[in-house]
């Protein structure tokens, strides 16, 4: 056991990158072999910089936020090209502070990259006691609302994923 | 069937190239850097997603098989994207970059 992490300390980072080098370069035994090389070395290498990331504790929320998001910035994109294109006098930015409940550091940075990519919200920066997340939007009727749904809809389901 | 696949093709390109479009006008009329911001996060999205899903299918039909190079370029997008927006809006809160008439709320002091 001990020497298996000594060798393989993050299992599943190795399987992704033996996954993402066999996507790159083709599906053939030399790749595999070369790759499986890489996925053992890399992680190894890369060690110091990695935090301890979190375990997934629960797969399916994880496939159902993944949708959820994906859903989310096609919905977006098109209400922020509507004001992009519309009168820009009648848009409100502004700065919203987001009250954060995650407690590890990889979940916030899942939170905070979420947030900017979906459309006309941007993590600008978080506290340095990790419990507040400041939100650039771009048009914003409500602040309170605008917490509570990205509350609701993409912090509660990390909480879930990560019990954290 | 080849020309639904054509059709598909097309469509996806020109939705693609819309959103890369509005987003790059989005970069050229928005009045501040923080609401410019919002602009290229925007297109990197579904801009390059619809490029994305019209070139896994034509090369998908062309080579009869799956090509999957699309999808790392994706994931890689939607893991660089924002943190190059965060780091930017960092550092325009660092410079005390000046903000649109009419924002609400603070920046934080960096």
């Amino acid at each position: 056991m001990t020497l298996l992490y000594r060798v393989l300390p993050y299992p599943s980072l190795s399987l992704i990158l033996w996954f993402t080098w066999m996507l790159l370069s083709g599906f053939t035994a030399g790749h595999a072999v070369l790759g499986a090389i890489l996925a053992v070395l890399l992680p190894l290498g890369t060690r110091p910089f990695w935090p301890n990331v979190p375990r997934i504790r629960n797969l399916p929320r994880l496939l159902g936020f993944v949708v959820v998001v994906l859903y989310d910035i096609v919905v977006a994109n098109v209400s922020v090209a509507i004001k992009v294109l519309g009168p820009l006098r009648s848009i409100r930015p502004g700065f919203v502070e987001l009250p954060l409940e995650l407690e590890d550091d990889f979940a916030i940075a899942l939170l905070a990259s979420t947030v900017s990519l979906t459309p006309g919200t941007v993590s600008a920066d978080v506290s340095p006691d990790r419990k507040t997340l400041l939100v650039h939007a771009l048009d914003v009727d409500d602040a309170a609302a605008l917490v509570a749904e990205i509350k609701q809809r993409y912090e509660r389901p990390l909480k879930e994923i990560f019990e954290c | 069937m080849d020309s639904l696949i054509e059709w598909l093709v097309s469509a996806s390109v020109i939705i693609g190239g819309v959103f890369a479009l509005v987003g790059s006008i989005g970069l050229a009329r928005l009045p501040d850097f923080y609401t410019r911001l919002h602009g290229p996060t925007k297109a990197t999205t579904l801009g390059v997603g619809g490029t994305i899903v019209a070139s896994l299918l034509f090369f998908s039909w062309q080579e009869r098989g799956l090509q999957l190079h699309e999808v790392l370029i994706t994931l890689f997008l939607f893991i660089t994207a924002p943190v190059s927006a965060h780091m930017l809006a960092k550092a325009a809160m660092h410079r005390q970059l000046k903000r649109m008439k009419g924002t609400r709320g603070e920046p934080w002091k960096q």
